[in-house]
């Protein structure tokens, strides 16, 4: 039963890792705006850098 | 969309008869925007949305202040030897094509390296190439397709302002050991006496008070440091017993870890700070594109044009401002600080100041005061008082903008907490006191488990939860809260105090009367066309009103300013203005704006404006009259006294010729006689009264231009539901009352275990989430139930 040494520090290092990417997300901003990613995403790369190919 | 409407910014576009690819443009402006979209394959703009855009208005050297690199400076966030960036606020950003476009910047312009758009705040992060290109250029950019920037003073040096994360940082850590010393806490939830289980106990225990730890010295400092403060100033606030229930949770739980005589109760603390740190994030809603705290800086402009002792232009910044330099003040900018009139025709717009609509013609040798907006082209002045001088900014000076009405009265949750602490510490003294005789092992136990169960849990949470989802009804119902604590005082108002002009009357429509001998068809086909060259805002109205007649090309047309218009046509005069201008030697001594029109010489008639109403006003009044004291505070003349007293019921008091100062004091001399005071105002004019009275409403016909410093931003259109709003934040009290007594049920139960002796960790763990989520649960129903019926 001696494994349980071995996993509770594998799930506690995974679970402090999520806890530091969560606290360094924070710190980047990413929720400070939560209605601007939402909708960038949906626009398409659509725009052509070559002018040949332009449809409308 | 009709088929006429303008491609780029759906105004209606008949009249412009401008086509092009094949698409109708209400103006040059848009079809200028539109072009340039389509040479830059950014066409895709108009795919998302339709007609998502404004018409882009003449900028003409009022950027030029961006030319001065002392200005620059303090507006940029970052600057590097070759990239700048700025974060610009700009108005118009309103829908996905918005921000499409704004974030394709780059595509009009190579230099720039990358723009990012927060749309909740409406602001633009541009990030530019500073060697090839300059700020001024891409404002300049911005404004040419319909995306002007606002920049105004209270920019100025705030440009690194810190965002606070700290409740989010809270709320993590709080969250990450809640779920975890939950996981660790299982097995012992069970008391199974099986081997290894005995054989991990420990090692369990350490690892939970690892991860209490940062809950409590962290996440729960608020509570410790507001506890102290309220003891300090001899209140017992809410915080006061939670601190007491949090640090007698750690003390405990640690002894028992310490000696091993139990599994302490670290689920119960977590889960505990966690549920209150939710209530206070809940709470926290906050409307960031609007601002409450606004002060004469966000309307006043960074740079003015300051005309040098060798006749050169020169930007300088406002605070520069000297007394006796010469400022060129251009059409539509601002007048920072009160200067005399040297050249130029002035017509001034006063009503940031006095929320008098009507414009004010000056002459040279007149004094301009700061806060007016010059619309005529552009004047040269001279400057009397420095900015902080100023007769505007010297309101800004009065105490009451110091100070914070939320710390100023005593909460419900607060007025509550006073009695539940001394009873808590009461029934926690009786039972220690009756334990130590009857069994003493247990005295100390019984006391700390009568702290433990009693920490207000469910109390601390009833409020923010009610006001947080209260909040956000009323926000979707376009009436914007500063904060909770607006909630609270709507409830207990007494007065209601309005502003006239702007408030209670629609700020752009007037209604016109005419009075005198009726006009032909010809005259008033002639009246139109005179009307027509004239951009005087009464000329503007007028011309709306009269009927479609053919537009006659006059042979001759003059404006006198001040005065009025005079035209000729064939054989025709026409003279349209002030009495004395067209010939009436005495003017019946109306209030009223009036306009009075002789043709040939011959006086005809006058044309009267009136204030519009807004759309169900006595209606509003009629409701309110039997629970509130009504008064009207107007900055104008007496002129609509007769038309009020006749739309309003007949206790209503009506004040007029009203300063702004003389408003604060009526509410302040109102206060000291004990009314709790609702002032609903809209100018810079109410700034004071509104920041004066209990509660201050802004009411905004767009919630995005500007509005004074205020607790609430009203929408213009939900006027007439004042009444109902007032009433659901009532609700929302009687809901909190409610859910208190649902609270103290379950403390009664909570209670009779730790009174008892028998408070064992599991208890805890079961009882403290359960009252803590049915309470949410109960407030966020009743909450909606009321926010149901408010239209």
């Amino acid at each position: 039963m001696s494994v349980i040494y071995v996993l509770l520090a594998i799930s506690i290092t995974v679970a402090v890792g999520f806890f530091i990417a969560f606290i360094l997300a924070v710190k980047s901003g990413q929720f400070d705006d939560n209605y601007t990613p939402s909708v960038r995403m949906l626009f398409e790369d659509e725009l052509v850098k070559d002018k040949s190919k332009k449809k409308y | 969309m009709s088929k006429n409407a303008c491609f780029h910014c759906g105004l209606e576009a008949d009249a412009s008869k401008i086509m092009f690819d094949n698409k109708p443009f209400c103006c040059n402006g848009c079809k200028t925007v539109y072009e340039i979209f389509s040479t830059n394959d950014l066409g895709c703009y108009y795919d998302l949305q339709n007609a998502p855009g404004a018409t882009p208005k003449d900028i003409e050297g009022k950027y030029n202040f961006l030319d001065n690199p002392k200005i620059v400076d303090q507006l940029l966030e970052f600057n590097d030897e070759d990239t700048q960036i700025i974060t610009l606020y700009i108005p118009h950003i309103h829908c996905s094509s918005c921000i499409w476009i704004l974030e394709n910047l780059n595509k009009l312009n190579p230099d720039i390296n990358s723009s990012i758009v927060n749309f909740g705040k409406k602001t633009v992060r541009v990030s530019f190439n500073f060697e090839r290109v300059s700020l001024k250029d891409v404002v300049t950019l911005l404004s040419s397709i319909g995306y002007e920037p606002y920049i105004s003073l209270d920019d100025y040096s705030v440009g690194k302002k810190r965002v606070d994360r700290s409740l989010i940082y809270k709320l993590g850590v709080a969250g990450f050991a809640f779920g975890n010393v939950m996981f660790l806490s299982f097995p012992e939830y069970f008391q199974v006496g099986e081997f290894w289980l005995e054989q991990f106990k420990p090692l369990f225990r350490w690892l939970m008070f690892a991860f209490s730890v940062p809950v409590i010295f962290y996440a729960a400092q608020d509570y410790f440091i507001s506890a102290y403060k309220g003891l300090r100033s001899k209140i017992l606030n809410i915080d006061v017993p939670i601190a007491l229930g949090a640090s007698v949770l750690f003390i405990r739980s640690t002894w028992e870890i310490v000696f091993d005589l139990g599994t302490g109760f670290f689920d119960s603390l977590t889960g505990l700070i966690f549920f209150l740190l939710l209530g206070k994030f809940f709470q926290q809603k906050t409307y960031t594109f609007l601002s409450f705290e606004r002060d004469y800086k966000s309307y006043f402009p960074i740079g003015i044009t300051k005309i040098t002792s060798e006749d050169k232009e020169e930007s300088i910044q406002v605070y520069d401002i000297e007394k006796g330099d010469r400022l060129l003040i251009r059409n539509e900018e601002l007048i920072p600080v009160d200067c005399i009139l040297i050249k130029g025709k002035a017509r001034i717009d006063y009503s940031f100041v006095t929320g008098e609509s009507k414009t004010v013609s000056k002459q040279s040798g007149d004094k301009l005061f700061a806060g007016g907006k010059q619309l005529d082209g552009s004047i040269e002045v001279d400057v009397l008082n420095s900015v902080e001088q100023s007769y505007l900014t010297q309101l800004w000076s009065n105490d009451v903008f110091k100070h914070d009405k939320e710390l100023s009265f005593t909460n419900i949750t607060n007025s509550i907490s006073k009695r539940f602490t001394i009873t808590i510490l009461l029934i926690a003294f009786v039972a220690t006191s009756f334990w130590l005789f009857t069994d003493s092992s247990k005295a100390l136990n019984v006391f700390t488990s009568v702290l433990i169960i009693a920490c207000p849990c469910a109390i601390a949470l009833s409020a923010p939860f009610t006001f947080g989802n209260m909040l956000r009804i009323l926000g979707k119902k376009k009436f914007y809260l500063k904060n909770a604590s607006v909630i609270e005082q709507l409830a207990k108002i007494n007065t209601i105090i309005f502003d006239k002009t702007g408030t209670i009357t629609a700020n752009k429509e007037t209604t016109i009367d005419y009075e005198g001998l009726e006009l032909t068809t010809a005259e008033e086909s002639l009246l139109k066309s005179t009307l027509r060259g004239s951009n005087h805002p009464l000329s503007r109205s007028l011309y709306t009103l009269l009927n479609e007649h053919d537009i006659l090309t006059l042979d001759t047309y003059q404006e006198h300013l001040g005065k009025g218009i005079e035209a000729k046509y064939q054989d025709h005069n026409i003279k349209v203005g002030s009495a004395p201008f067209v010939g009436l030697a005495t003017d019946n001594a109306t209030l009223n704006t009036t306009v009075h029109v002789s043709t040939n010489n011959h006086y005809k008639g006058k044309f009267t404006f009136y204030n519009k109403y807004r759309k169900g006003l006595s209606k509003l009044f009629n409701k309110l009259k039997s629970e509130y004291d009504l008064v009207i505070l107007s900055g104008d003349n007496a002129g609509e006294k007769s038309n009020l007293t006749k739309l309003l019921p007949t206790k209503t008091k009506l004040l007029f010729n009203q300063k702004p100062e003389d408003k604060l004091e009526y509410i302040k001399y109102h206060q000291s006689e004990g009314a709790t005071v609702l002032m609903i105002g809209d100018g810079l004019n109410d700034a004071g009264a509104l920041a004066q009275s209990d509660v201050g409403i802004a009411i905004s016909e767009n919630v995005n231009v500007f509005s004074p410093a205020c607790d609430a931003i009203l929408d213009a259109s939900k006027f007439n539901q004042i009444y109902n709003y007032i009433k659901a934040s009532k609700g929302a009290i009687k809901i909190i009352k409610w859910s208190f007594a649902l609270s103290f049920i379950y403390n009664i139960i909570g209670l009779y275990f730790a009174v008892t002796g028998q408070l064992e960790p599991v208890v805890a763990a079961i009882l403290m989430p359960l009252s803590s989520i049915s309470i949410v649960a109960f407030t966020t129903i009743c909450t909606n139930i009321i926010g149901r019926k408010l239209k």
